[in-house]
């Protein structure tokens, strides 16, 4: 089976909520979450989804 | 000099002829500048030598050289693959891909215009030799105007309606109308997508053109056309800006959203208009029997 999507990372100011096997990077506020988001997004070729305000995931299609 | 001569001469003209009209380069730019074209001439020259060889083999009562058209047949086979294979290798470096079912609608073309070569200078030997050279260009022309006919498709205008529509956000989620596109996370690119992006809805205009248009190689035919004809805003590693067209479930419509760098909105309904629809995509659940009893009842 060929995986397709990946999850490479995910971003969040709300630490607790996340837990899991792809790199996490918090944040303290949401000026830098998105800063980070957007260098994460140019250096992986994926794309920054927001599933909320506070966790952003890049994901590569 | 053989009396077959000037005739075999004229069926290979006329055919070469047709080969050449039918060899337009378009918006699509393919076959593109010179050596594209001369591939495409050359086989077209053999097509039309073939179908004038065909009648004096027929005269002289040489049944067996007509087996010879076999051959031609998978001669042209091979140019299908040739140009499927073309397309495909350099697919992958498209900016927007053609996709698939367009690479393939457009090699299925290419060996059927042999075919319709192959006719015309068929035709053309034949009236020459059967009664004289002013029938033959009358039939020749004839076969020129049947080709044309049996060359254009229909286009995406015949079988939708195209209506502009603004797209917008709600949240992260991207929507043209109220299709939903896809999920943009930062807020710098939703930006810029509002300030590129246009969104088109497809309108379909019965049952058989719902099928047509949710054929996903349909869909990126569109795309591909239209970043072609108006350019497109992205580059290698921008995954976020992609044209996309999504398909609302509920009644077969799709919204279409694109990143073009002409933002003419008069344009781009024009040029989604003009995009063939490709044989492959085209359904007919009209034609089905359940469906017309049931239609019926």
């Amino acid at each position: 089976m060929n995986i397709e999507k990946a999850v490479l990372a995910v971003i969040t100011t709300n630490k607790p909520k996340i837990d899991g096997g792809a790199p996490i990077f918090i944040c303290d506020n949401d000026q830098e979450l998105q800063q980070m988001a957007a260098n994460l997004e140019a250096i992986t070729d994926g794309i920054a989804h927001a599933l909320s305000d506070e966790i952003y995931i890049i994901v590569k299609h | 000099m053989n009396e077959y001569i000037y005739p075999i001469v004229f069926g290979v003209i006329v055919g070469t002829i047709s080969r050449i009209m039918m060899l337009r380069t378009d918006y699509r730019q393919y076959p593109t500048y010179l050596h594209g074209k001369v591939i495409h001439l050359a086989l077209g020259f053999i097509a039309a030598s073939l179908g004038a060889v065909a009648v004096p083999a027929i005269r002289e009562m040489e049944f067996t050289a007509v087996t010879f058209l076999t051959v031609a047949a998978t001669q042209f086979r091979e140019v299908r693959n040739m140009e499927r294979n073309t397309l495909t290798e350099i697919d992958d470096y498209e900016l927007v891909p053609r996709g698939k079912t367009y690479i393939e609608g457009i090699a299925v073309s290419f060996e059927s215009r042999n075919y319709l070569v192959i006719l015309t200078s068929f035709i053309g030997t034949l009236f020459y030799i059967i009664f004289n050279i002013y029938v033959a260009i009358i039939g020749a022309i004839l076969a020129l105007i049947i080709g044309k006919v049996l060359q254009s498709g229909n286009t995406i205008k015949d079988i939708v309606e195209i209506e502009h529509h603004p797209i917008h956000f709600d949240g992260a989620g991207l929507y043209v109308d109220n299709i939903y596109i896809m999920n943009i996370g930062l807020k710098e690119r939703q930006e810029e997508i509002l300030k590129y992006g246009m969104g088109f809805i497809l309108k379909p205009k019965n049952m058989n053109t719902i099928t047509t248009i949710a054929n996903l190689g349909q869909r990126q035919a569109i795309l591909h056309d239209v970043s072609v004809s108006l350019g497109v805003l992205r580059d290698s590693g921008t995954p976020a800006l992609t044209p996309l067209i999504k398909r609302d479930l509920d009644d077969g419509r799709v919204g279409i959203f694109i990143l073009p760098q002409v933002r003419d909105a008069e344009k781009a309904r024009k040029i989604i208009g003009a995009v063939p629809v490709l044989e492959n995509a085209i359904r007919m659940p009209s034609k089905s029997k359940v469906h017309n009893k049931e239609a019926k009842s």
